[in-house]
């Protein structure tokens, strides 16, 4: 078998126009807007930044500049090669820097100097840039600017929250992006990952005691208690097992059934979290039910290990890292972090690994027809089984780890809204893509965690309609935005599906996908001159 | 070779009696004597229970029936259903108490309130129901059969909390007006007024539904629609307006659904929408989906379940798992027998 990979896409590419076209809102929409004249289109969209930019510079003037900056550039794009146009440009940067806040100007220069980066290199430039900019995230978390509306920038611990997420939707779009099987169900395997965390390394089992390189607890503690390493493994493992479980009898069902059974399963394994502390009358404890198991051991890689690294790894992540670096006291917050860095990056090398192997391109033939990939010789049981089982086992890394981090499991965490939620990433940020769907996972979940309480401050205090709305089951006026969490997802669902629904940033196979229409596409004209006869 | 493969042998005629066929025989006779010795030790508990049974399984008939409705005709799961009927009931409550005055002890003085109120609500909910299509499924005609899957699962969540905002997070309590006197009570079984009147608000909508759906011009385009939209379309059928009247009725059936639990359960709560939903997306799947008289048959199984499980005293689960075993049968029936109880097999099924 050959290894030849086709080219990867590069999202910034994809803004061209040779999208196919079609029927549907978004491209008619787009159709229109080429039809307008090329002064006209100039103007609007010139109009349109520079209100955006007034409007920010009402409420925040340095932004103000910087969308003002940004424009300004991206218009000098479209002039002809003259000379000093580099020179021009980074002058601009300057003039912001003097203007703006340090941190934004920070910004603006990296995001600039990577558009300055040969196009060959750029698509790797990106994610280096943006690994760097992950990885040195806690130094300067505390120095970053407000952004108005959405307050300042996320702390630390929700950075951990937000990666634990990315991870799950990378997960869950090896199998809804890769093989295009609608999993309504994926916080089974969230679960079943924190579960397996849980009862390996608490009391949860306090009549046996099995100790196997946990850190920070003594030596008589009972209940078992096994390496949070070990664990992340296991709790993979188990979830996949249990991926290829649920799935063996239900891959075989088609598009929405199988959206419909996973749902089932997604809403059966949290129930026996709820009632499994007297498992089927029985009196074992299995989760401890709607209390949930807390305390669990703090990960840690142990003195010995530890030492022999000159403390680079430190030996348990709650009691450690009094080092100060770069001005900035490390804590285990931070370690916490970088973990959960190490882990995203595992993932999405595994996911890009997958893409394009000889697995990936099967899951592809089989999201663009079954029928057809089964003719040409591709397993469909196998295939889809090895999508479901890929895909939950980071499921269930991701809900080890972040178990682990919260030191405790509750069942109340497993709600189909998650299922949902982690859907809306992957589909917010454009199904089979990776980047996309890293961008749209953390926007997500950074919105889930701090965003959403944040925006509904701001709305409370600055829109006087909304701060003093009189909402039914409310002792206070205002609206309560984070309670309207889910209706927030759905409108994001909704919309992205109706206007763009190969996501934000696409995969260029999906939207052909889309856009085209897999299925029953020839007589669609016949059903139109029938509604309007 | 091919004429003795395509020759109909006895052995076609008369399948052979597969594992999982005994299994799934065994698992129904284990229930069936579950139930026979919960008979055995309570009878007249057990007939008790059978009637709180058939009157939720009435609810989720209609509701049910939406959903078998729409997915006959667009193969779509509307998950957006069960939310639409939670605002049944939201609205129901409020043209109750704000609209009509209705409270407890008004006497028979309440049957043509109710009526008002039960067109009022129908009407309200079907034109909710096909505003949606309009807005969120009709530009999504041509997509892969997920992407409007997936916006049913947005839509839902949005009407959710339309009903948060409108209605806040607590129970909204309905004016308990259903009298609670006993129709009969003979041999220690009681079945009181408020469960018989739900049925008699169900029985003239299934039968109504029935003759529209059957005896009527649009029923048959709809029929027509349902077997193939291209072909109908060819008939000069108007395939869209067809789709907006299949969920108009739809959403009436939920309004008529959620009538009848607000005003016999009397608390209706915001998110109770979506897991009602699923009880009767399983019962519509149960009887076979897009099968109507099979909806009803399957509601009413399940609203059995559920009741048994829920009210029996002999080693039964209890109501912590009734969601659990709905599920399960659900999972059971979708991958032994997606075609239903009463449906045919689709290529979907497999």
């Amino acid at each position: 078998m050959s290894q030849q990979h086709p080219p990867l896409e590069s999202p910034i590419e994809q803004w061209g126009d040779d999208a196919p076209k079609d029927v549907g809102f978004r491209n008619q929409l787009r159709a229109r807007w080429r039809a307008l004249p090329e002064t006209q289109r100039i103007g609007i969209v010139a109009g349109v930044e520079l209100l955006v930019a007034i409007g920010l510079f009402r409420l925040d003037h340095s932004l103000g500049y910087a969308v003002l900056t940004v424009s300004l550039l991206l218009w000098m794009r479209r002039l002809p090669p003259i000379p000093w146009k580099l020179a021009a440009q980074a002058a601009m940067v300057v003039v912001f820097l003097a203007f703006g806040v340090t941190s934004l100007a920070a910004l603006l220069a990296i995001f600039f100097a990577v558009f300055w980066v040969p196009v060959r290199y750029r698509q790797w430039t990106m994610a280096g840039v943006a690994l760097l900019v992950t990885v040195f995230y806690p130094f300067y978390a505390s120095k970053m600017f407000t952004i108005p509306v959405f307050g300042v920038w996320p702390d630390v611990a929700t950075g951990v929250y937000m990666l634990v997420f990315i991870m799950m939707a990378v997960g869950l779009n090896i199998v809804v992006g890769y093989a295009g099987l609608l999993d309504l169900g994926y916080v089974a395997f969230y679960a079943i990952g924190a579960y397996t965390a849980a009862w390996f390394s608490s009391l949860q089992f306090a009549n046996h005691r099995w100790h196997f390189g946990a850190v920070g607890i003594t030596k008589d503690l009972a209940g078992i208690h096994v390496s949070i390493w070990i664990l992340l493994l296991a709790a993979g493992m188990i979830t996949a097992l249990s991926g290829i479980i649920i799935g063996l009898p239900t891959l075989r069902l088609r598009g929405d059934y199988l959206a419909i059974v996973t749902l089932g399963f997604g809403e059966i394994l949290p129930q026996i979290a709820r009632n499994g502390d007297n498992l089927f009358g029985t009196g074992f404890n299995l989760t401890n039910g709607p209390n949930g198991i807390t305390p669990l051991d703090s990960p840690g890689f142990g003195s010995g290990v530890s030492n022999a690294t000159g403390h680079f790894l430190p030996a348990n992540y709650l009691v450690c890292c009094h080092t100060t670096l770069l001005g900035h006291q490390i804590q285990s917050t931070d370690v916490f972090f970088w973990t959960a860095v190490v882990l995203l990056l595992i993932t999405v090398f595994c996911s890009l690994r997958l893409q394009y192997s000889r697995l990936g391109r099967a899951w592809i033939a089989i999201r663009e027809d079954e029928t057809a990939a089964a003719a040409m010789g591709v397993p469909l049981m196998r295939t889809k089984t090895w999508a479901y089982a890929s895909g939950a086992f980071f499921g269930g890394v991701a809900g080890a780890y972040y178990a682990s981090f919260k030191s405790a499991t509750f069942p109340g965490d497993f709600f189909f809204n998650i299922s949902v939620f982690i859907l809306c990433m992957v589909i917010l940020g454009g199904m089979g893509n990776i980047a996309g769907v890293i961008v749209g996972a953390a926007f997500l979940a950074y919105l889930n965690q701090e965003g959403l309480a944040n925006t509904g401050q701001w709305l409370n205090t600055n829109i006087h309609f909304i701060g003093h709305l009189h909402l039914p089951g409310s002792d206070q006026p205002g609206l309560d935005v984070p309670l309207f969490a889910s209706g927030i997802y759905g409108l994001i669902i909704l919309i992205v599906m109706l206007f763009r629904p190969e996501g934000l940033l696409p995969s260029r196979r999906i939207a052909a996908e889309l856009h085209e229409g897999v299925h029953d596409a020839p007589l669609y004209d016949a059903q139109h001159a029938g509604t309007e006869a | 070779m091919a004429a003795d493969a395509s020759a109909p042998t006895l052995a076609t005629r008369f399948p052979r009696p597969s594992l999982i066929g005994a299994i799934g025989i065994l698992v129904v006779l284990l229930a069936a004597l579950l139930l026979a010795k919960n008979f055995v030790v309570a009878p007249s508990r057990f007939v008790e229970v059978t009637l709180i049974g058939l009157t939720t399984g009435c609810v989720y008939a209609l509701v049910a029936l939406g959903y078998t409705l729409v997915y006959g005709i667009l193969e779509l799961i509307n998950f957006a259903h069960g939310d639409v009927f939670m605002l049944g009931g939201m609205f129901t409550i409020t043209y109750a108490t704000h609209f009509f005055n209705l409270h407890t002890g008004q006497g028979a003085a309440i049957v043509p309130i109710v009526i008002a109120i039960l067109i009022l609500s129908m009407l309200s909910c079907g034109l909710l129901n096909s505003a949606i299509e309009f807005i969120a499924y009709r530009p999504l005609r041509g997509a892969p059969r997920l992407a409007p899957l997936i916006t049913a699962i947005g839509v839902s969540f949005i009407i959710e909390d339309i009903g948060l905002f409108f209605w806040g997070p607590n129970y909204v309590t309905a004016p308990d007006v259903f009298p609670h006197s006993n129709v009969f009570s003979i041999w220690g079984i009681d079945y009181g007024w408020n469960k018989l009147i739900v049925v008699l608000i169900t029985i003239p909508v299934l039968l109504g539904l029935l003759y529209l759906v059957q005896q009527t011009r649009q029923g048959k385009a709809m029929r027509a629609t349902a077997q193939d939209m291209d072909a109908s379309a060819m008939m000069g059928i108007n395939v869209n307006r067809t789709i907006s009247f299949t969920f108009l009725i739809a959403g009436a059936l939920a309004g008529a659904a959620g009538l009848c639990y607000s005003l016999y359960v009397t608390t209706v709560r915001f998110d109770q929408g979506f897991q009602l939903g699923l009880i009767a997306f399983t019962a519509a799947v149960l009887g076979g989906i897009g099968n109507l008289p099979g909806a009803v048959l399957g509601a009413v199984l399940i609203g059995l379940i559920q009741s048994w499980n829920e009210g029996l005293p002999w080693h039964m689960p209890g109501s912590d798992w009734t969601q659990s075993i709905v599920f399960s049968i659900l999972i059971l029936i979708l991958v032994f027998r997606p075609e239903g109880l009463l449906g045919e097999r689709t290529p979907e099924g497999g």
